[in-house]
């Protein structure tokens, strides 16, 4: 019970802390990341020092994680296993980039401003999940056409 | 090249940034999760027991993010170009897309990066040049 009280609390207070971090460093403002994808334009280099900050200490962590066999909470670590390099991967990916370039939301920064009551972020989070969807009844009916 | 000066944040980007980073460690280190978003919603679509409450205790944590962001800082910039069919058609892309990629900008270009993984490294060039040809579309070749 108490464990699994302190890993509530703790993934809420993370979700908290991640999304304080989406508000300061600008990603949750759509401008600012169309900024960012746009060079050619009116260019604003900032989102390069989001990722730049974040993988930095990303890097340490992450090279911690793996050499360990338990969270500090006690639980499995379940660090990625897939290194598979596929259509899946890329086509996925660039309908996601496609996405992110007309509006300027990935899925953390939609759903804070969506806390913060924004109309268009409401209406992108409804279709995001409608999107998500729609990819489990297309995965479902391709494990049933398979057995 | 034609810097945005009036809209460039290096320090507070980089500070955010670091923010961003220390959520994904404390994620991994402390729960042994990866903090991917897409990937967590995603999972809310098709629950399985036991592996509900986490999600849900994450993703309210990011939906008081703004509450408290406006008590310790006040208001924040935003802008949104997009109109209401364009804001449809890019969530309906970004959902689908990120599930079949098995992650998007933190999960992958995130987590996925601080991990040294080739096939996260392969989705970020994917979404990211796809961002911008999409981007230089709307508003250079089209616009």
């Amino acid at each position: 019970m108490k464990r699994a009280l302190e890993h509530g609390l703790s993934e809420f207070l993370i979700g908290l802390l991640f999304g304080f971090g989406l508000i300061l460093s600008g990603m949750t403002d759509p401008g600012k990341v169309v900024g960012f994808l746009d060079p050619l334009g009116n260019w604003d280099p900032s989102l390069a020092f989001v990722m730049g900050g974040a993988i930095l200490v990303g890097v340490v962590a992450f090279g911690m994680a793996k050499k360990r066999t338990s969270s500090f909470l006690g639980s499995a670590m379940r660090l990625p296993t897939s290194q598979d390099i596929n259509q899946r991967l890329v086509l996925g990916s660039l309908l996601f980039g496609a996405g992110w370039g007309l509006a300027g939301f990935c899925p953390g920064p939609a759903l804070v401003s969506l806390g913060a009551g924004q109309d268009k972020a409401v209406v992108f989070v409804i279709a995001m999940v409608l999107g998500m969807l729609a990819f489990e009844v297309l995965e479902r009916r391709k494990a049933q056409s398979a057995t | 090249m034609n810097l945005d000066w009036n809209h460039f944040t290096p320090w507070m980007s980089l500070a955010g940034g670091i923010l961003l980073g220390i959520a994904s460690a404390l994620f991994i280190l402390v729960n042994g999760r990866i903090l991917g978003i897409s990937g967590i919603v995603g999972g809310l679509l098709s629950p399985k027991a036991g592996d509900v409450a986490w999600r849900v205790a994450f993703v309210l944590g990011l939906l008081a993010a703004p509450l408290l962001y406006a008590g310790l800082r006040g208001p924040w910039e935003v802008r949104i170009e997009a109109g209401w069919g364009t804001v449809v058609a890019a969530g309906l892309l970004v959902g689908i897309g990120t599930r079949y990629a098995s992650g998007c900008t933190s999960g992958h270009g995130v987590c996925g990066l601080s991990r040294l993984s080739p096939r996260s490294l392969v989705a970020t060039i994917s979404f990211m040049a796809s961002g911008f040809v999409v981007v230089y579309l709307v508003r250079h070749a089209l616009g």
